[in-house]
C-alpha cells in the first residue's frame, strides 16, 4: 500500500493541493481525474518526487517515507510514464528500455543481455513489435506508449504512474494501451492512472478518485458509479437524481 | 538544438510513414563509384597507384578533423572551431620540438592535451554559460587563430626537420608483408567476433544473422582492404598516416557503437531531456565530446603539418573546417543529432578529397572545384533531411 496523506502544496499564493489523501494498492487501478488545475499532476509530482510537499506525508505500507528526489521515488519502487514519453528516437526499443541503467561490464554494452532482457519483458506484457532493433522513430504511437510503460518496468517497481496514456491516440491503439494497463494490474502492481478520458477511465479503472480545485472531491467504485456523478464531482455540479453521492467535502 | 540545426530545419510535416528502408552508406558508395569512373576516364592517372597513394595522404589530416566534428555534430551542436584549433596546435607543438628543442612525443602531447582544455572550455561555455555552441565555436575559430598567429609572430612559417620523427610520420611506409599481415588480422578478428556474437545470440535464443549475411560483410570487407594493400603496395606502401587514421576511425566507432558511454551520445543527440531524465549526466557527455573534438582536430593539426614538414600562417585555415565539416555530413552523420557513425569521416573525406584530388589532376580551376564540392555537399544534406522528413516527429 502506498498513499499520500493530507498532502499540501503551496506555490506562491495558490494553493495546488489542500490536504489530499490518495491510496495505492497492489493489484488496482485507480484513475485520478478532474479538471484543469485541480491538482492532478502536483499530485504526481509529489508521489514521484519531483516535487516536495508543504504538509501531510507520503506513506508506503503505514509508514512515512522519505521523498525528496525522483530519485528517492526509484528506489521506492515508483516508476511515472510521463505524457511526453521521454523517448530517444533515434535509438532502437531495446537501447530505450534500459536508458541509463544499460546492462555492462565495466563501460562496455552488453546487447544481447539487454536484448534478451527487453525480448522476455515486451513477451510477458504481450507487446508486439516487429523488429525492436529499428529506431523508435519508426513504431506507431501506441507502440511507442507500450515501449514508455515496458521501460517503466525494467526498474521493477511496485507503483506505476502514467500521465495521460492514451492522450494523443487513436482507437485501436487505446485499446491495445488499456489492455497493457490491464496486464500491469494483473502483475499486481498498484496502477494510477491521470485520464481526462472519461471512458478510458470507466473502462480501465477499478477506483475513482477526483481532484477539485486541489481537493479531494469525491472517490467512486468505477462499477458502482454513474458517469453522471463522476463529471459532478469534476464540475463541483450537483448530481444527477439517484446518483450517489460520495464526494468528501466535508472535509474541506 | 544548435543554431545551425535550426537555421537549416524547414517547417516539415510528417509524411506517411512507408516501410522506409535504410540506405546506410551505399548511397556514398555508390558516389564514389560515379567520381572514380568519371575522372579516371577524364584522366587515367587518377586510378593510378602513385595517385591513390597521395589520395591516402591527403586525406588523413582534414579526416581526423573531421572525425572531432562528428563527435559535436552527433549531439547535434557543431564546432566551427575545429580548423584554427588545429593550426594552433600544429604551431604549439612545432615551436615546442624546433624552438625549444623538446622531445616531439612530449611536444605532442603538450599540443593534445592543449587542445583538450580548449575544448573543456568551449563545453564550459555552451553548459554552464548557456550559450550556443554556434557562438562559442565562432568565437573559438576567430580567436584561436588570432593566437596562432601571435604564436607564429613576425616570421610566419616554422619548419619542421625533414629527418625528424615528426616529419618521418608522414614519410614512413608499410613494407607489403606486414599491411597484408595487417589486412589478414583485421579479417580475422572481425570473422571472430561475427562467430562468437552468432554463437552468444544462438544461445540466448535472440534472431541470428544467416551465415551468409556474415560471409558477404567478411567477404566485402577482405576485398576493400586486399584493394587498398595491392594498390598502395605497388607504390610506396601503405603510409603510416593512413593507418593512424583508419586506426582512430575503427577505435571511435567502437566506443560510440559498444560503451555506455557511446550509447549515451547518441540519447543526448537524440532527445537530451529524455537522456536526463533517465538520469545520464548530459552535462558530462556535452563537456567530453567536446574535448574530444578539440583533441581530434589537434590530431589532424599535426598530421598535416607532417605532412607539411612545415607550420605557416595558413595552417588550419578556413578551408579545412569547412572540408571537415563538410566530409561528416557527406559521409552520413545528421547535422540534426542523434544519427551518424564514425566512419563517416573516413566516407566523406574521401569524396570530398576524391573529387579535389581529381580536378588539380585535370588542372581545373579552384574556382569550379569549389563549386562542384559546395553541389555534393547540398545533395548529402538534402539526403539527410529528406530521410528525416520520413520520420514522425
Amino acid at each position: 500500500m502506498f498513499s499520500a496523506r493530507t498532502v499540501s502544496k503551496k506555490y506562491g499564493a495558490v494553493q495546488a493541493l489542500d490536504e489530499v489523501s490518495l491510496d495505492l494498492s497492489p493489484g488496482e487501478v485507480v484513475a485520478l481525474v478532474g479538471d484543469n488545475g485541480a491538482g492532478k499532476s502536483t499530485l504526481v509530482k509529489v508521489l514521484s518526487g519531483v516535487v516536495t510537499p508543504d504538509g501531510g506525508s507520503v506513506e508506503q505500507d503505514g509508514r512515512p517515507v522519505r521523498m525528496n528526489s525522483p530519485h528517492d521515488a526509484q528506489r521506492l519502487g515508483v516508476a511515472t510514464v510521463h505524457q511526453d514519453l521521454a523517448l530517444c528516437e533515434n535509438l532502437d526499443v531495446v537501447a530505450n528500455l534500459f536508458l541509463g541503467d544499460e546492462r555492462r561490464r565495466w563501460s562496455v554494452l552488453r546487447p544481447i543481455r539487454m536484448e534478451r532482457a527487453a525480448r522476455d519483458l515486451l513477451a510477458s506484457l504481450d507487446v508486439r513489435i516487429r523488429d525492436i532493433r529499428v529506431p523508435v522513430a519508426m513504431l506507431s504511437g501506441g507502440q511507442r506508449q507500450s515501449v514508455a510503460i515496458a521501460r517503466a518496468l525494467v526498474g521493477e517497481p511496485r507503483v506505476v504512474i502514467l500521465d495521460e496514456p492514451t492522450a494523443a491516440l487513436g482507437v485501436e491503439q487505446t485499446a491495445q494501451v488499456l489492455e497493457l494497463i490491464r496486464r500491469l494490474r494483473d502483475r499486481g502492481l498498484a496502477v494510477l492512472v491521470i485520464s481526462h478520458n472519461l471512458a478510458d477511465v470507466r473502462a480501465i479503472s477499478d477506483r475513482i478518485v477526483v481532484l477539485r480545485l486541489g481537493r479531494n472531491a469525491g472517490e467512486f467504485r468505477t462499477a458502482e458509479s454513474t458517469p453522471e456523478a463522476v463529471v459532478a464531482a469534476i464540475t463541483g455540479g450537483v448530481a444527477l437524481a439517484g446518483a450517489p453521492r460520495a464526494g468528501t467535502e466535508e472535509s474541506a | 538544438m544548435s543554431t545551425l540545426a535550426v537555421l537549416l530545419r524547414k517547417p516539415l510535416q510528417p509524411l506517411r510513414r512507408p516501410g522506409r528502408t535504410d540506405l546506410g552508406a551505399w548511397p556514398v558508395v555508390a558516389g564514389l563509384v560515379v567520381i572514380a569512373v568519371v575522372f579516371s576516364s577524364l584522366n587515367d592517372r587518377f586510378l593510378s597507384a602513385e595517385n591513390l597513394t597521395n589520395l591516402a595522404l591527403q586525406m588523413a589530416a582534414t579526416g581526423t578533423i573531421s572525425l572531432g566534428i562528428i563527435m559535436v555534430v552527433l549531439l547535434g551542436e557543431i564546432d566551427l572551431s575545429a580548423g584554427s584549433v588545429s593550426g594552433l596546435s600544429a604551431v604549439i607543438m612545432t615551436i615546442l620540438s624546433v624552438n625549444h628543442g623538446w622531445p616531439p612525443l612530449a611536444a605532442v602531447a603538450v599540443a593534445l592535451v592543449g587542445a583538450a582544455s580548449i575544448g573543456l572550455l568551449h563545453g564550459w561555455m555552451f553548459t554552464r554559460l548557456g550559450m550556443p555552441s554556434f557562438v562559442v565555436t565562432l568565437a573559438g575559430l576567430i580567436g584561436w587563430q588570432g593566437l596562432m598567429l601571435y604564436l607564429l609572430g613576425s616570421g610566419g612559417t616554422i619548419n619542421l626537420p625533414f629527418d625528424g620523427f615528426l616529419a618521418k610520420l608522414s614519410d614512413t611506409w608499410l613494407p607489403a608483408p606486414v599491411a597484408w599481415l595487417i589486412a589478414v588480422l583485421i579479417v580475422g578478428v572481425c570473422t571472430a567476433a561475427a562467430l562468437i556474437d552468432r554463437r552468444l545470440r544462438q544461445a540466448a535464443d535472440l534472431p541470428v544473422p544467416s551465415i551468409t549475411r556474415i560471409a558477404l560483410r567478411l567477404g566485402g570487407l577482405g576485398l576493400a582492404l586486399a584493394a587498398v594493400v595491392t594498390v598502395l603496395s605497388a607504390d610506396r606502401g601503405v603510409p603510416l598516416l593512413l593507418v593512424i587514421f583508419a586506426a582512430l576511425v575503427v577505435g571511435l566507432d567502437l566506443v560510440l557503437q559498444h560503451t555506455v558511454f557511446g550509447r549515451h551520445m547518441y540519447a543526448v543527440g537524440g532527445n537530451a531531456e529524455a537522456a536526463r531524465r533517465a538520469g545520464i549526466n548530459v552535462t558530462r557527455i556535452r563537456l567530453i565530446a567536446f574535448a574530444a573534438a578539440s583533441t581530434l582536430a589537434a590530431a589532424g593539426g599535426i598530421l598535416a603539418a607532417s605532412r607539411l614538414a612545415a607550420v605557416n600562417q595558413s595552417s588550419g585555415s578556413s578551408d579545412t573546417l569547412l572540408m571537415a565539416i563538410a566530409a561528416a555530413v557527406i559521409g552520413g552523420t545528421s547535422l540534426f543529432g542523434g544519427r551518424g557513425r564514425a566512419y563517416a569521416a573516413l566516407l566523406g573525406i574521401l569524396v570530398i578529397q576524391s573529387i579535389t584530388n581529381g580536378m588539380l589532376l585535370l588542372s581545373v580551376d579552384s574556382s569550379v572545384r569549389y563549386m562542384v564540392t559546395a553541389a555534393v555537399l547540398a545533395v548529402a544534406v538534402a539526403v539527410d533531411s529528406l530521410a528525416r522528413r520520413g520520420q514522425p516527429r
